[in-house]
């Protein structure tokens, strides 16, 4: 071998070993051990799956962007609207107490309404019987707040799911559109978030796809962002039409992700890509 | 709905004590680089400057440029003497001024 090349064949086992490096960040990742018959054997949050820097700016309760978002909410959770002459506090009190573990059981089946309901649902819900006010269009910043708000009162705590009983059928529907490949790019959820997270799409990461951060601020937005709107904007990636925000097609996927992440800790407001 | 800025500063501190001050602003800070769907450039709107003092006295500035991203967080450290108020004012590129104050007290 001529000594010329000698820097070559330094320089290329130097960068395979750096290169190992960062996949191998894998070893390091603190997931919780799935319950039995789950589907995953660790599940981990995309907490995870980011940086430490974004990690950092999550953690930091003042550096989280999220939180302008939260105390926007604590006000309008005081605001009086609508013909009832009533605010969110008028029935509820203070959130910290009557809002706790509220978010970490969410979408929650409604007898009357014979469906599971949502978090942004049933702020709208209670809005328009109760309160007598213009519900909240999905997407605008009032909305996106308050789930911000009331999910925050519930961080720390582990997400659960009901996925029994009148749930079963939804809960079957989503498990059936996460496994089901749409799009031009016939990808399904389970194509990235089962089959290879943890390994790169070309520049992004890919985490399992777990719900419990959301809403989550998002630096590419640079607001906080609902859940509906990132898995309608997944469906966009994959050049799919997507399925409505709030539809009867998301609800049932929302069970199901809720499933997927069972036993995660609530992160919202998280940080997230 | 008013946007307060958040800011995190020790409530008191010993005289001559170096504390740590944080803020974070919401704020779109438009860079007036991005296009919208139509193609029309959408007009930069950023917070073009941060001013803190304290007592009167300056204790920090910066310039901001439209390099930074939405919702600036600004932290910066600053020598305690003696009890008071700090003033912090970020400058809107037209003109509008948002203001906040923290007071800090001296440890006994």
């Amino acid at each position: 071998m001529q000594s010329r090349y000698i820097g070559l064949v330094v320089a290329v086992t130097a960068a395979v070993l750096s290169g190992a490096g960062a996949s191998g960040q894998e070893a390091e990742r603190k997931g919780i051990p799935a319950p039995p018959g789950h589907v995953f054997k660790t599940i981990f949050s995309g907490y995870e799956f980011r940086t430490k820097e974004t990690r950092a700016l999550q953690d930091d309760d003042l550096e989280n962007p999220g939180f302008l978002a939260i105390e926007r909410a604590a006000d309008l959770w005081a605001k009086v609207e609508g013909s009832e002459g009533k605010s969110c506090a008028s029935c509820h009190g203070e959130a910290e107490k009557s809002m706790k573990g509220v978010g970490a059981a969410m979408p929650k089946w409604d007898d009357k309404l014979d469906r599971p309901v949502n978090l942004e649902q049933r702020i709208n819900l209670c809005r328009s019987e109760h309160m007598k006010a213009e519900p909240w269009a999905f997407k605008s910043q009032q909305l996106t707040d308050m789930t911000t708000f009331v999910r925050n009162q519930s961080r720390g705590m582990p997400v659960t799911i009901r996925t029994d009983g009148p749930m079963s059928p939804w809960f079957d529907k989503g498990k059936a559109i996460y496994y089901t490949r749409y799009g031009q790019l016939d990808l399904a959820c389970a194509s990235c978030h089962e089959k290879k997270f943890g390994k790169f799409m070309r520049a992004d990461l890919l985490s399992q796809g777990q719900s419990n951060g959301f809403p989550t601020y998002r630096l590419r937005d640079q607001r906080v962002i609902p859940l509906h709107e990132r898995i309608e904007g997944c469906m966009f990636d994959i050049r799919a039409q997507p399925f409505k925000p709030l539809s009867d097609e998301f609800l049932a996927l929302e069970v199901y992700l809720a499933w997927r992440g069972i036993g995660l800790p609530v992160e919202t407001p998280s940080v997230r890509n | 709905m008013a946007d307060r800025p958040r800011i995190k500063l020790p409530k008191e501190a010993s005289k001559g004590e170096i504390i740590q001050v944080k803020t974070l602003v919401s704020h779109v800070m438009e860079s007036g680089q991005r296009k919208d769907a139509q193609g029309k450039t959408v007009p930069r709107k950023i917070i073009n400057r941060f001013a803190c003092e304290f007592n009167g006295k300056p204790v920090f500035a910066c310039a901001l440029e439209p390099a930074i991203s939405a919702n600036p967080y600004i932290q910066f450290n600053a020598r305690i003497e003696e009890e008071g108020t700090f003033k912090f004012a970020w400058t809107d590129d037209d003109g509008a001024v948002i203001t906040a104050e923290e007071k800090i007290a001296l440890k006994a």
